[in-house]
């Protein structure tokens, strides 16, 4: 059985800024911390998010924000 | 005038159980006690004559990676990544490798690898030689801290002057703070004078120094290659644990009668590091093991168990690069941590949101807590929390470690610092921390 790709959000830490624009756009999937820098949710990005994640990804001012294939399950 | 090639001599083995006597000290890597100071290039080919590849043994990389990799010989910079995988993934890459030894030692309560360099230099420079043959580098690179840089070039001119390298060797000078010692630091150092971390991947294997695949090793693991290479796997494996074979060098501060830098079996009980240092000083509290990414252990909890990765992870701890820190009867473990967490704090590379602005902030709450004014300590965990694993390097993640241990510990001194009342007199303070030039 072929299965979906999985992807997940991850942020570049030395480029990330802090803007909070990604978890003003996708708070389902990431929040601030109390510096306002973005925690990312260690899962797999959902099928239903999956168009928000890569549009989150293209509007961080920073380039920050990666959508990366998901390590394969153990 | 040349002796028979010996092998150093192996440890006797001592009872792994309780504190009865002393282990036998291990003598492979700083010599043995009638040496004092450097050893020179005469002295070290006499006591343990030429490298064996020039002397037409073990001529292929294959053979060599293979004799590492059957010696069970790990990194000892603290990460104790098997040295034999971290040769074979250099080895592979395509284009002109080149090796580093790393000496920076940014931790300032350590000294092992300033003592090693200034002791036995040629040891590790064999190492560096030794891998530099394994991985097909043409040059190799020994990067020390400054207090022995001249040390280095001595030995290396004298290498020079006897035309025994067929690579090319040079000496480097580490950059003076706490995170250049950590690999890819190593590399941007050397690069472009920026001592920070950079992002990984690509992996310094396959894209190092100047885009060359590069095998960076703490300078001890070479020293251990350079005594593996001669006398072999099993004499390696004479000493230690059978998962963690051969010795370490530890360094020794606190409240130990004698501070300083030991060689031990991997294995050894804590009781026993502290023996080999003459034993600790009556009423001491607690043990930092590890170093100041470490983890704080309570005195007689941590007598009995096994100084190896295995013997110290149900506590949350490992031994790391070797740091070993016993905190007197007179000293605060929280005074201690809070001093430690503001200097990690400024040695911060600075390019990590979390990392900038939570050491900061946990460092701030830590010393008010250890200050005895107003905390909250739910904040602290919160921040300890959120800053976890969030740098490009694991800088905050060995902060928080420490942090966390401390607060675990010395528990039972947040009741006390609460209503304002430390334990101890502020003046006895046992981890250095160098001034900062901010």
């Amino acid at each position: 059985m072929r299965t979906r790709a999985r992807f997940r959000l991850r942020v570049d830490p030395i480029a990330c800024d802090g803007r909070g624009l990604c978890a003003e756009l996708l708070p389902q999937l990431i929040s601030l911390d109390d510096w306002g820098y973005p925690i990312v949710r260690d899962t797999d990005v959902p099928p239903e998010l999956a168009w928000d994640a890569r549009e989150v990804v293209k509007v961080c001012p920073k380039l920050a924000l990666h959508l990366e294939h998901s390590p394969p399950p153990p | 005038m040349p002796r028979p090639l010996l092998p150093p001599p192996a440890s006797v083995a001592h009872t792994p159980v309780g504190l009865g006597p002393p282990p036998a000290p291990v003598a492979r890597l700083l010599g043995g006690p009638p040496l004092v100071g450097r050893t020179t290039l005469d002295e070290h080919l006499a006591r343990f004559g030429r490298l064996p590849c020039d002397a037409g043994d073990l001529s292929s990389p294959e053979e060599l990676i293979d004799l590492v990799g059957r010696s069970g010989l790990c990194g000892r910079g603290g990460a104790s990544f098997p040295t034999a995988r971290k040769l074979a993934a250099v080895a592979r890459q395509p284009g002109s490798a080149i090796v580093v030894a790393n000496g920076t030692e940014g931790e300032p309560a350590s000294s092992k690898d300033k003592v090693l360099l200034a002791r036995s230099p040629h040891l590790v420079i064999d190492g560096a030689v030794l891998a530099a043959r394994a991985v097909g580098a043409a040059e190799a690179i020994i990067v020390c801290h400054r207090a022995v840089r001249e040390l280095v070039d001595v030995a290396l001119s004298e290498r020079r002057l006897s035309r025994i390298d067929s690579i090319r060797l040079r000496a480097a000078t580490g950059a003076d703070r706490f995170v250049a010692g950590e690999a890819s630091a190593v590399v941007h150092w050397l690069e472009r004078g920026v001592a920070t971390p950079t992002r990984t991947p690509p992996r310094l294997a396959e894209r190092g120094l100047c885009g060359r695949p590069t095998l960076l090793q703490n300078v001890e693991t070479l020293a251990h290659l350079a005594l593996i290479a001669r006398f072999g796997p099993e004499w390696f494996r004479a000493v230690g644990t059978e998962a963690e074979p051969g010795s370490m060098l530890v360094s020794l501060l606190g409240a130990v009668q004698r501070p300083g830098v030991y060689e031990i079996a991997i294995g050894t009980p804590v009781g026993g590091v502290l023996e080999v240092g003459c034993g600790a000083v009556a009423g001491a509290q607690a043990i930092l093991v590890g170093g100041y990414f470490g983890t704080w252990i309570p005195f007689e909890t941590a007598l009995r168990r096994p100084f190896s990765r295995a013997g110290l992870a149900s506590l949350g701890a490992g031994p790391g690069a070797g740091l070993v820190a016993v905190l007197p009867a007179d000293a605060c473990g929280l005074v201690e941590t809070a001093r430690v967490a503001r200097y990690l704090a400024l040695e911060s590379a600075g390019q990590c949101g979390p990392c900038v602005s939570g050491l900061p902030a946990i460092a701030g709450e830590l010393e008010a807590l250890a200050s005895g004014g107003p905390f909250n300590l739910a904040r602290l965990q919160r921040w300890l929390g959120q800053v976890e694993g969030r740098g490009a390097c694991s800088h905050p993640d060995g902060a928080v470690r420490l942090v966390r241990s401390s607060l675990r510990v010395f528990g039972y001194e947040l009741e006390r610092h609460s209503r304002g009342r430390c334990c101890a007199p502020p003046r006895t303070e046992v981890l250095p921390v160098p001034a900062l030039p901010r």
